[in-house]
């Protein structure tokens, strides 16, 4: 299953940091993060709870840069 | 400017006006650190605080933890000066970076600004606003001027005037009257118009349009994924680089050259290096330049469905192209009446009026070109012969309207066509009256574009096409193109479309373009797949890359040259900031180049590409 978050991030650079914290995330298939368009695309394993494995990614991305945000 | 922007601009200025009414005054050591330390905690303490919270996560190399080493260390040498404008100029990139790319994200949103708020529905009688999800297919919605066309469906009452530039980026507006199909997206401009949907609003052209450009740039490039990886490795090299500039001649000094260890000149060139080595020049500016050239592409009509398939397409060397309806109209047309014996008018009468009862292509491109009227009572005794043509009664005279078969099963001697193309002929009274040429029509810059491509530097144009060969070899030698290749079946592309991929080098790149119905197989195998007029065709725009928002062939040409502005763009931004960051590395380490260069060798060439970046966005000349 894939699904489409808003995200508000500053750099470019962080942007990708997110991207490898999202992929890197149980759960998470593949992840990708646009920083112009500020969208996260994320591809759930199959079985596995989005909510659940969104509030992960939101808590590995805010370990990679704190100042950024997913809009769940 | 948003409220975050307008805060470190007042911060900016603060700080500023501080440094230089500081920088003015003399007083002793001490009272002078404290104060400094008020500009640069203005300007710096976010970065100071990020820093640390990133040492805290183990997430040591980013740009704040080289912003705040150098200044601090700068602080420590006793450069208050240049440490706190190191930071000052640090926010003031940082800023300009936020505000461009702001900016930009802006513009191109609003050139997608296709999306329909709402629909005006005809319920029992009453108009009511709905959201556009909420229409039923079949439902009656009205469209007055100024509003947009909220979905897909047919005219059912009304005639007007609809600007398509939104989908197109064709200016011309576009005259639609009852029982004209119409694309959700366009503007209505004159009349009020009736409308019967004939999908919902999830299937219309502008969901799926907004959709595809809102998922373009999840597919990313070969050079975007290079400079992610480049940034992760290249900061943490520099980091240590900067540590062993720090250490390791100061040591080398003190131990084998018996010279004085000079730390302080050591550590400030380091520091130096620090500062140019911030890799957001590059980090910023790349996928800048592609969403700018996606964006612009789109303004023009030329869909990219990801930066992936802008960086193919400009290396495209070999162009195919399928024929009927890429390079020609696909509708067929009377094209001439040859060798009659009565009025060009007399023989077009008696065919549409011989083929009154006929709903075949045929007949109905006869009955356009008569354009009349067409009286049923005149025509009697209609006789179809199948594969013949057909023989009819008009006012009591006998007709015979057919191909070749037709006028010899009825003994009726004819004239060949020297021309190419479908050939009606027609028998009046069992004598021969002449015949009527049909054919598809090439597309009014199908040459041009043809010609344009070579001039872009594409060096082989391919025709395929399902057609008869001499049809084909007469469109290919009025386009220009000597390859041609014809009668092939759908799987006879796909071979054909894989024999040309072997023969051609690792780095030319072959695209395809189709008009999508039935070429989504060769849109796929292609390296790239073009499909024109898609407007409407789903089946186009799921199967290509690109995908050419009307019927115009010369958008191929163009998309290609603004594939090769934008990646013009990315290699000059990735040479420049690379290339200098290097000659300043060099010179920083070798001590020549202090913190004021290494500041422009930062935010000087930042600035410098993201301009360049969002040249990408202005294509309408090319």
């Amino acid at each position: 299953m894939k699904k489409t978050y808003k995200i508000e991030v500053d750099c470019a650079n962080c942007a990708n940091k997110m991207e490898d914290a999202a992929k890197n995330t149980a759960g998470v298939k593949d992840a990708t993060v646009n920083f112009m368009t500020l969208k996260m695309n994320v591809e759930f394993e199959e079985g596995s709870n989005p909510k659940a494995v969104m509030q992960d990614v939101l808590k590995n991305c805010k370990k990679v840069e704190d100042d950024c945000e997913i809009y769940l | 400017m948003n409220k975050k922007q307008k805060k470190v601009l007042v911060r900016i200025i603060a700080a500023a006006v501080l440094l230089v009414v500081f920088s003015q005054i003399s007083v002793n050591p001490y009272l002078k650190f404290a104060l400094f330390m008020i500009p640069y905690l203005i300007i710096g303490y976010d970065i100071l605080k990020k820093a640390f919270k990133g040492i805290m996560n183990r997430q040591i190399f980013d740009e704040n933890f080289l912003m705040a080493v150098a200044t601090v260390g700068a602080i420590a040498l006793g450069d208050y000066k240049e440490g706190t404008a190191v930071m000052l100029f640090y926010q003031i990139g940082e800023l300009f970076q936020s505000y461009a790319v702001g900016k930009s994200r802006k513009n191109i949103s609003e050139l997608m600004d296709i999306r329909p708020d709402y629909a005006n529905v005809e319920r029992n009688g009453q108009v009511e606003k709905v959201d556009p999800d909420e229409v039923e297919i079949g439902s009656i919605i009205m469209v007055r001027p100024g509003e947009k066309v909220p979905i897909d469906g047919v005219i059912v009452e009304g005639t007007s005037t609809l600007n398509t530039s939104a989908l197109t980026g064709e200016s011309l507006p576009r005259e639609v009257k009852e029982e004209d199909d119409v694309i959700s997206g366009c503007i209505n401009m004159t009349g009020v118009l009736r409308i019967r949907t004939t999908r919902e609003f999830g299937e219309s052209t502008v969901s799926k349009i907004l959709d595809l450009v809102e998922n373009s740039s999840s597919k990313k490039s070969r050079s975007e994924n290079f400079i992610s990886k480049f940034a992760k490795y290249y900061t943490p090299a520099v980091c240590y680089g900067a540590l062993a500039l720090a250490i390791i001649p100061p040591v080398v000094n003190l131990l084998f050259l018996g010279a004085a260890a000079n730390w302080g000149e050591w550590i400030y060139r380091a520091l130096t290096f620090l500062v140019i080595s911030c890799p957001c020049a590059l980090v910023i500016s790349i996928p800048l330049s592609f969403f700018a050239g996606i964006g612009g592409a789109s303004r023009e009509g030329v869909l990219v469905k990801g930066s992936n398939y802008l960086e193919t397409l400009a290396n495209t060397k070999y162009v195919v192209f399928d024929k009927t309806g890429t390079m020609t109209q696909g509708v067929f047309e009377v094209n001439g009446i040859h060798h009659n014996t009565i009025e060009n008018e007399k023989v077009l009468e008696y065919a549409a009026l011989a083929e009154a009862y006929s709903s075949h292509p045929i007949s109905i491109s006869l009955k356009k070109a008569y354009g009349k009227e067409i009286d049923k009572n005149r025509v009697s005794d209609v006789e179809e012969i199948s594969g013949n043509g057909v023989v009819v009664k008009v006012d009591g005279k006998e007709v015979a309207v057919g191909n070749v078969k037709l006028m010899k099963r009825l003994n009726i001697e004819y004239t060949e066509c020297s021309h190419v193309g479908t050939v009606v002929h027609v028998a009046i009274e069992g004598k021969y009256a002449g015949h009527i040429l049909i054919s598809d029509r090439l597309k009014p810059h199908a040459k041009e574009a043809v010609a344009e491509l070579k001039r872009s530097g594409v060096k082989k144009a391919v025709m395929l096409t399902g057609d008869a060969d001499t049809v084909a070899k007469q469109v290919a030698g009025e386009l220009g193109i000597t390859d041609v290749y014809s009668e092939l079946l759908p799987a006879d592309k796909v071979s054909k479309v894989e024999e040309l991929l072997s023969k051609k080098g690792e780095k030319e790149k072959l695209a395809f373009v189709g008009d999508g119905i039935n070429d989504a197989p060769v849109l796929s195998r292609a390296d790239i797949g073009i499909a024109m007029g898609a407007l409407g065709s789903d089946a186009a725009i799921e199967a290509a890359d690109i995908v050419l928002m009307d019927d115009d062939p010369l958008k191929i040409a163009k998309a290609i040259r603004i594939s090769r502005k934008c990646i013009r763009i990315v290699y000059e931004n990735i040479y420049f900031a690379i290339g200098i960051k290097i000659i300043c590395l060099a010179l920083g380490a070798l001590g020549i180049a202090n913190m004021w260069l290494a500041i422009f060798a930062d935010v000087g060439v930042m600035v410098i590409a993201v301009l360049n970046a969002i040249r990408a966005l202005f294509v309408k000349k090319l």
